[in-house]
């Protein structure tokens, strides 16, 4: 993929909300070491620009953001996962288990 | 131009939720912690006929209810002789963006249309952003669904990284935001900006939503076995499902059943912590929200929380996330509905419970939600082993949140653990002297107290005076 954008494609934003001295006091130890972060898709709104660049988008409801090319074209990297054995077998020993009882009752 | 910062934002607070969901609650207000509950819900809710008309017009509700024939079968094997109370299940995942969500979410942005708002937003991890963002695309209003969804290390919640896919599908702006409680302070920001009506879960309408469910369900029992359910098992997160289906049993005359409550327990884990935020493998329905919101409702985004789980709640019981994993799997293999997981929770707790009870008894678990990529039970266990968890068979007795997940060997070892529900009125009263900053409370804060607690005002002191 190309690093750069142009006008129009969908890209996501990065952009710091509060560094981590603008934390909460509430918010525990491990979290208030690391800044609020914020990504965001919407189209790039000016003519092109290089991911790392400081950009303006529009997102899919019309507002104007800005922050930080992250990624053109952003994917939903998430997925079914991988075959689970343990889940396999719980149906088909329910299966025989409904039908003749536990090893113990037979 | 206005200051934006964290403080000053936190600081207007009242003024940007008073513009954003268009409800005085100073006119409900008594003293202290005392407010008229009933007088909010009706002045501001809708009464059950209307949520039904509202909810019709966007194709919410009427969802099946399943009897559960093959589990059922499986229960009456591991039950003693003249044990084992049958279960039916209310399929809500039929609903539009596949929970029951649909429900609050239709009556939220009714409102947020009947009063002119342009676009709603809502701050929400779960179902609910996708149920906001569906009704707002069939009413025509422009939507925001504000999650949190990453760690520090960008890495995201599979199942709310999915939410995310759902939100945009149906045309939300969805901001996904790094863990932490702040989420809130730019939640307040947006409502500002953007004039939008706040759909929050907790709102009157939100939980007016949810009655119908508690009354459709009564109707379709008594349909098919000819009385109410003895028993409705409610998975219980922010407390706004069990409020509304009880209030809406209630409602319906249904005045003996008891509304069991059941969490994922996640006990040990921090839920603003950064380094736990990826090592819970269910995202909701869990006690990290089941307890905190029972026990102080009104730490909610509306100045006072119409979910008040307290009030209607007789037990409470706790599974574990690999108990709920393995129900997850029998739904599927043994009913053919793949479902969840998060809301097959409350059908863990029930199999359990259905081994005491006599045969002749009903129980019926409320929910389902729709399943899918980052949601499904391969996709969270796979997930949870990137991440460092033992995930194995054996005995459920030695699940660990955060460490490891152990799916039983077999149905006889899905046990509820139950919670003591004195302990937890308790430090409800203990949350009160806490936020109010005070040990003194008055006669009409005593009973509002007791009212919220479903106890006589002589326990609250009783209580009181434990603490003090």
């Amino acid at each position: 993929m190309s690093g750069k954008a142009i006008r129009g494609q969908w890209v996501k934003i990065h952009r710091i909300i509060l560094n981590p001295s603008q934390r909460a006091p509430s918010v525990p130890e491990d979290t208030k070491k690391c800044p609020l972060e914020m990504w965001l898709n919407g189209y790039l709104d000016q003519d092109e620009a290089m991911i790392g660049e400081e950009v303006i988008i529009k997102t899919v409801i019309g507002r104007s953001v800005n922050g930080t090319l992250t990624e053109i074209e952003p994917k939903y990297a998430h997925s079914f996962g991988k075959p689970i054995q343990e889940l396999l077998e719980i149906g088909p020993k329910v299966r025989d288990f409904i039908e003749q009882g536990d090893i113990d009752e037979r | 131009m206005r200051d934006n910062s964290y403080a000053s934002v936190m600081g207007r607070k009242n003024e940007i939720m008073k513009q954003a969901v268009g409800i005085d609650y100073s006119k409900y207000e008594i003293e202290g912690i005392a407010f008229d509950y009933e007088k909010m819900m009706a002045e501001v809710g809708y009464s059950l006929e209307e949520v039904t008309k509202i909810q019709d017009e966007t194709s919410v509700g009427n969802t099946p209810l399943v009897e559960l024939k093959q589990i059922n079968k499986l229960i009456q094997r591991i039950s003693p002789a003249g044990k084992g109370a049958r279960i039916f299940l209310k399929d809500e995942a039929a609903n539009p963006s596949g929970s029951f969500k649909d429900r609050r979410a239709a009556v939220s942005v009714y409102e947020a249309q009947r009063n002119g708002y342009k676009g709603v937003i809502a701050a929400t991890s779960g179902n609910y952003g996708a149920a906001v963002a569906s009704q707002a695309a069939k009413r025509g209003l422009k939507c925001i669904i504000v999650q949190e969804t990453f760690d520090s290390q960008g890495k995201g919640q599979p199942e709310i990284v999915e939410k995310a896919r759902a939100c945009e599908a149906y045309g939300a702006e969805v901001i996904q935001l790094s863990v932490g409680p702040e989420l809130f302070y730019y939640f307040l920001l947006l409502l500002e900006q953007t004039g939008f009506f706040n759909a929050s879960l907790y709102t009157p309408f939100g939980i007016a939503g949810v009655e119908t469910l508690g009354s459709e369900l009564n109707r379709q029992m008594i349909e098919k076995t000819g009385r109410s359910p003895d028993y409705v098992v409610v998975t219980h997160a922010g407390g706004g499902n069990l409020t509304g289906t009880a209030r809406g049993l209630k409602k319906a005359g249904a005045a003996q059943t008891k509304i069991i409550a059941a969490s994922v327990d996640l006990s040990g884990l921090h839920m603003a912590s950064d380094r736990d935020f990826n090592r819970k493998s269910f995202t909701t329905g869990h006690t990290g929200f089941g307890i905190p919101f029972a026990t102080f409702p009104d730490r909610s985004d509306v100045p006072r929380n119409a979910a008040r789980a307290l009030r209607y709640m007789n037990r409470y019981l706790l599974v574990t996330q690999g108990e709920t994993f393995y129900v997850t799997e029998l739904l599927a293999q043994l009913e053919g509905m793949q479902r969840g997981p998060a809301g097959n929770t409350s059908l863990c707790a029930a199999i359990s419970l259905a081994r005491e009870l006599d045969d002749d008894q009903t129980i019926v678990v409320q929910e389902t939600e729709y399943t899918g990529a980052g949601k499904c039970p391969s996709a969270q266990l796979s997930f949870a082993r990137e991440n460092g968890i033992i995930v194995r068979t054996g005995n459920p007795e030695d699940n660990c949140p955060g460490k490891e997940i152990v799916l039983p060997q077999s149905p006889r070892q899905i046990h509820y653990t139950e919670m003591d529900m004195k302990k937890i009125k308790t430090s409800y009263v203990k949350q009160a002297v806490k936020n109010y900053d005070k040990q003194d409370f008055s006669d009409t804060e005593r009973a509002f107290m007791a009212q919220d607690l479903n106890m006589t005002v002589e326990t609250v002191e009783e209580i009181l005076a434990s603490i003090n």
